[in-house]
């Protein structure tokens, strides 16, 4: 994990110093003196030799240090916890429903093999894979919001209130607090990004659970649960859906990083303030500490949840161990 | 080739490959087909709802919708064919050489694309952009490298079993070249999940492309490109909802014809992923 992270500074340094324009001038303004331009330069440690800047560079990124930003001048660290909450309560809200309506859809369609919801969940899938999901996310819009008023454009919570919870996730302080109001209006403001979000990883559950229960449901152990009399229900998701797991939890894994990538268009488009916005806006305006600092953290994000998910590979199957 | 028809046995595969067509039949004759220039205002019809005169409506400048989707298709094809030929000959001799000669060259180019895979696909792009600066042909080579690991890999995986047949240990014993071996012996062994990928990665980089030109990176104005297009309607999705609606269609009627030939391909080549 750690040659990786080492791995993904390298390449963002290098990629973010190659980026046309002298940061110090950027910072200072095209009409500003050489002194200046030259104390800025010897202040961001850029009169040093590439391979000494990509040293002091590790060390920072080893202190959570990634320098403030040009356009707000805060610590970019202090950015991006203020829109990481936001990031993850939308993603995990994604990953929840793509997950609950992804296994069902594959459980019921290996289960019910060549029926009509076998070949829907096959559609939904090749569909959801295929679908641009800044236009889903439009035509959402266009048809739950102007057409049919049932849903915000954008934002996390109406204007007029006013919230602060410990987290920063809304739905969870708002919970904590007791606020059922804030409650309610966080759900119904998260309910289209999550909703267009979520089709990313549903597509892809769907078809592995589909394919893995299939594999499953021929094994000679469902034989014999089914001959000793168990009820289905019990066969079904005791028996055969624990052991199809692993394929489904490992696609669960890799499809949070795409989650992350459809953030940044899905905050986008609802005008959501999480970490894909932030960094959307930061290329707009060359930003370079946020880009780089949004890029290394969706990498680190990435890299703790391919660890989670081996991790959790030996609560859903004992025989696996690590030495 | 005969075994390779029969792929098209799988209905899904051969709607897969007509709607490919379609779209190739669309971008080759764009010319003949579309009803006006892509790029020809008239600002006096601008954002007309579908009619008979404009059948999928006009944008905020006047233009024709389906003209410059016709259009569209051009670039979109042009897109999917730079990238994934940039990822299939960087990934391709990649994981062939890391598979063949093992070692350190094999540490190294994996944990490199290890690297490359930690990043969200969209992200890495818009990075690359950044230091390209945004322009259509730059969004193809962006897309493209973002492509290269997945082609690395595969075709690593698949190499490092035809390696050990033994027909490559009887090429190796007659003293045949390296580069003999692996663009003769293992090469064409491994075509199978190598087409398979091309076909899946086509579909992924139009989506990829797309959605650069949606965030303003990829193709500028006044370039017919349907994620630029949807980018510059977006401001009237409210008063004409159909400069947004029809250029979405026709980026996901493509990448799905893609994506459906390619799973065809690979239920023929695979049948136990079926």
């Amino acid at each position: 994990m750690i040659p990786v992270i080492i791995g993904v500074s390298a390449v963002v340094f290098f990629l973010i110093r190659s980026i046309p324009g002298d940061p110090a001038l950027i910072l200072l303004g095209e009409h500003s003196s050489e002194e200046a331009v030259a104390k800025i330069r010897e202040q961001l440690g850029l009169d040093k030799p590439k391979i000494v800047q990509f040293f002091y560079f590790l060390l920072n990124i080893a202190k959570g240090d990634f320098g403030r930003s040009f356009t707000t001048n805060e610590l970019v660290v202090t950015e991006i916890a203020k829109h990481f909450p936001a990031t993850i309560e939308l993603t995990i809200c994604s990953m929840i429903f793509g997950s609950i309506v992804g296994l069902v859809l594959g459980v019921t369609a290996a289960t019910y093999r060549n029926s009509i919801i076998d070949y829907l969940t096959t559609v939904v899938s090749v569909t959801g894979v295929s679908m641009p999901i800044f236009w889903l996310g439009l035509m959402a819009i266009i048809l739950f919001s102007i057409k049919l008023p049932l849903f915000p454009i954008s934002g996390r919570l109406d204007p007029t209130i006013t919230f602060r919870g410990r987290t920063g996730l809304i739905i969870l302080d708002s919970l904590l607090q007791g606020n059922l109001t804030v409650f309610k209006d966080a759900i119904h403001h998260i309910f289209l990004p999550a909703l267009c979000l979520g089709t990313i990883p549903l597509a892809s559950i769907a078809r592995m659970t589909r394919s893995s229960m299939l594999d499953v449901l021929n094994q000679d152990f469902i034989r014999t649960a089914k001959a000793k009399g168990l009820p289905s229900r019990k066969v079904i998701y005791t028996h055969a859906l624990r052991n199809a797991l692993i394929p489904v939890v490992t696609v669960m894994g890799l499809q949070f990083g795409s989650l992350l990538g459809g953030a940044v268009l899905t905050e986008t488009i609802f005008a959501w303030p999480g970490i894909g916005r932030l960094s959307v806006e930061a290329i707009d305006a060359r930003n370079y500490p946020v880009i780089q600092g949004c890029i290394i953290f969706f990498a680190f994000i990435f890299v703790i949840i391919n660890l989670l998910v081996d991790i959790l590979y030996a609560f859903i199957d004992p025989r696996i161990r690590y030495e | 080739m005969r075994r390779l028809f029969k792929v098209f046995r799988n209905k899904a595969a051969l709607a897969g490959l007509l709607t490919i067509l379609f779209f190739i039949f669309i971008a080759v004759f764009a010319e003949f087909i579309a009803p006006y220039s892509p790029y020809e205002q008239n600002l006096a019809d601008r954002l007309q709802p579908p009619s008979k005169s404009h059948f999928l409506g006009t944008d905020d400048l006047g233009r024709d919708i389906l003209s410059r989707i016709i259009y569209g298709a051009r670039i979109s094809l042009a897109i999917g064919l730079i990238s994934v030929a940039l990822a299939l000959g960087i990934g391709v001799s990649a994981g062939l050489v890391s598979a063949y000669y093992g070692g350190i060259v094999d540490t190294l180019l994996m944990r490199l694309f290890d690297v490359m895979l930690a990043f969200p696909t969209i992200l890495l792009a818009m990075a690359i952009m950044a230091v390209l600066g945004p322009d259509l042909e730059n969004a193809m080579i962006a897309v493209g490298i973002v492509n290269i690991p997945t082609f690395a890999r595969i075709v690593r995986a698949s190499a490092l079993i035809v390696k050990e047949q033994e027909y490559v240990m009887a090429a190796q014993a007659l003293g045949q070249s390296n580069s003999k071996i692996i663009f003769r012996h293992i090469l064409p062994n491994i075509v199978g999940p190598i087409t398979v990928q091309v076909t899946l990665s086509y579909g992924g980089s139009i989506l990829n492309a797309a959605g650069l030109g949606f965030l303003g990176m990829g193709a500028q104005p006044p370039t017919p490109e349907w994620g630029a297009m949807l980018s510059q309607a977006r401001s009237f999705i409210i008063s004409a909802p159909w400069t947004v609606t029809f250029p979405g269609i026709a980026i996901f009627l493509s990448v799905l014809g893609f994506n459906i030939l390619g799973d065809g391909l690979r239920d023929f080549l695979d049948p136990r992923l079926r």
